[in-house]
């Protein structure tokens, strides 16, 4: 149980500088998403599932939708 | 601030934070560590009491229902605060999509992407539902089901055109689901008052535990909840696809072709059709 935590812990670390470390925001909203992934992941595995399925819905789906969208409408620049 | 300056205020800073956090850190209880009392009497009492399997639905609403609907409110105001801010401003006309780069075809939707859409719309929508109506057996509740559901929307948007999507979406009837979610709620909370002495009082008979009308008030509380969630976001949705998709331009049509054609994308595959639209400034960080 430990390692599993340890790992999906790493892997949340991983992903956060991963969207840190994309500089164009098209990739960034993809990269964002499969970190929501991840931490509906490590939800999961700290045994809270009410709190993964929230966090999959709107983090990995309905957050990035929003920064894409957002990002058509400013670079289409009307 | 020069750059010299910028590097000696961080340098300062950082050893102090690194310190403070450090400090912080190696005085957190280990993980797992559970000292609180009242998680362990509520899992003690929370079936036996409330008829709820699901111990965290039984605390959200029920034990602090009145958290829950504050926080349904805030969902409602931000929801309500987006419309406010994308409404259709004076002066701006709605023209339909149009292509804005010249002489670019947009690839249509492929057949693939558009049975697949079709074929999971039923199912996500399904699984919204019973995860709606289940919340008090098994993990889950109004919030989350009500975001599951909504992504049927977006699964219509993604396999068809926006146009039918425009026509499924009946917009008096999302602000309805919405406005009907958020003051079912506070209806269910006027009940308990005046059958029960309590705002929010769970007063509908309790089932057997496990079943679907077990937890009494809590299945209709996750009803409203659903169904506000689900005309939020749906509503939210479709103000940012009206922003994007059918360009409420202000003033007449920007001449075609006006955004200058922007540098190659570097990241693109060769000899693919360009993908998105093409960036005005050039400027790529």
């Amino acid at each position: 149980m430990t390692v599993l935590l340890a790992v999906v812990l790493l892997l949340v670390a991983a992903g956060g500088t991963a969207v840190v470390l994309t500089r164009d925001p098209l990739d960034q909203a993809i990269v964002a998403s499969f970190f929501g992934l991840l931490l509906g992941l490590a939800f999961l595995v700290m045994q809270a599932p009410d709190v993964a399925l929230s966090q999959i819905a709107v983090g990995a789906v309905a957050l990035p939708l929003m920064i894409l969208l957002a990002l058509a409408k400013v670079r289409r620049g009307g | 601030m020069t750059s010299g300056a910028r590097r000696l205020a961080f340098l300062t800073a950082a050893p102090v934070l690194a310190a403070f956090l450090v400090w912080g850190l190696s005085g957190l209880p280990p993980t797992g560590d559970y000292r609180g009392p009242y998680g362990l009497v509520l899992n003690q009492v929370a079936v036996a009491e409330r008829h709820a399997t699901n111990v965290v639905a039984a605390v959200t609403f029920d034990y602090r229902s009145v958290d829950t609907m504050g926080e349904e409110f805030i969902l409602f105001a931000a929801v309500v605060g987006v419309a406010i801010l994308l409404r259709a401003m004076r002066g701006e006309a709605e023209r339909p999509p149009q292509e804005q780069a010249r002489g670019r075809r947009v690839p249509g939707t492929s057949n693939a992407v558009r049975v697949v859409g079709l074929a999971l719309l039923g199912p996500i929508v399904l699984f919204g539902i019973y995860v709606t109506t289940h919340g008090h057996l098994t993990p889950g509740g109004g919030f989350q089901g009500g975001v599951v559901t909504a992504t049927g929307v977006l699964l219509i948007f993604l396999s068809g055109e926006y146009v039918t999507l425009r026509r499924v979406r009946p917009e008096s009837a999302i602000d309805l689901a919405e406005s009907a979610g958020a003051a079912g709620y506070v209806a269910v909370g006027l009940g308990g008052l005046l059958a029960g002495g309590t705002f929010l009082a769970n007063v509908l008979p309790l089932g057997q535990p496990g079943t679907l009308l077990s937890a009494g008030t809590v299945l209709v509380l996750n009803l409203t909840v659903g169904l506000e969630v689900t005309g939020g976001f749906v509503l939210l949705l479709s103000e940012f696809l009206e922003q994007t998709l059918v360009l409420r331009g202000t003033g007449p049509a920007r001449p075609t072709g006006a955004p200058p054609r922007g540098s190659p994308d570097p990241s693109g595959p060769t000899g693919a059709p360009p993908r998105g639209s093409p960036d005005p400034s050039g400027t790529r960080p």
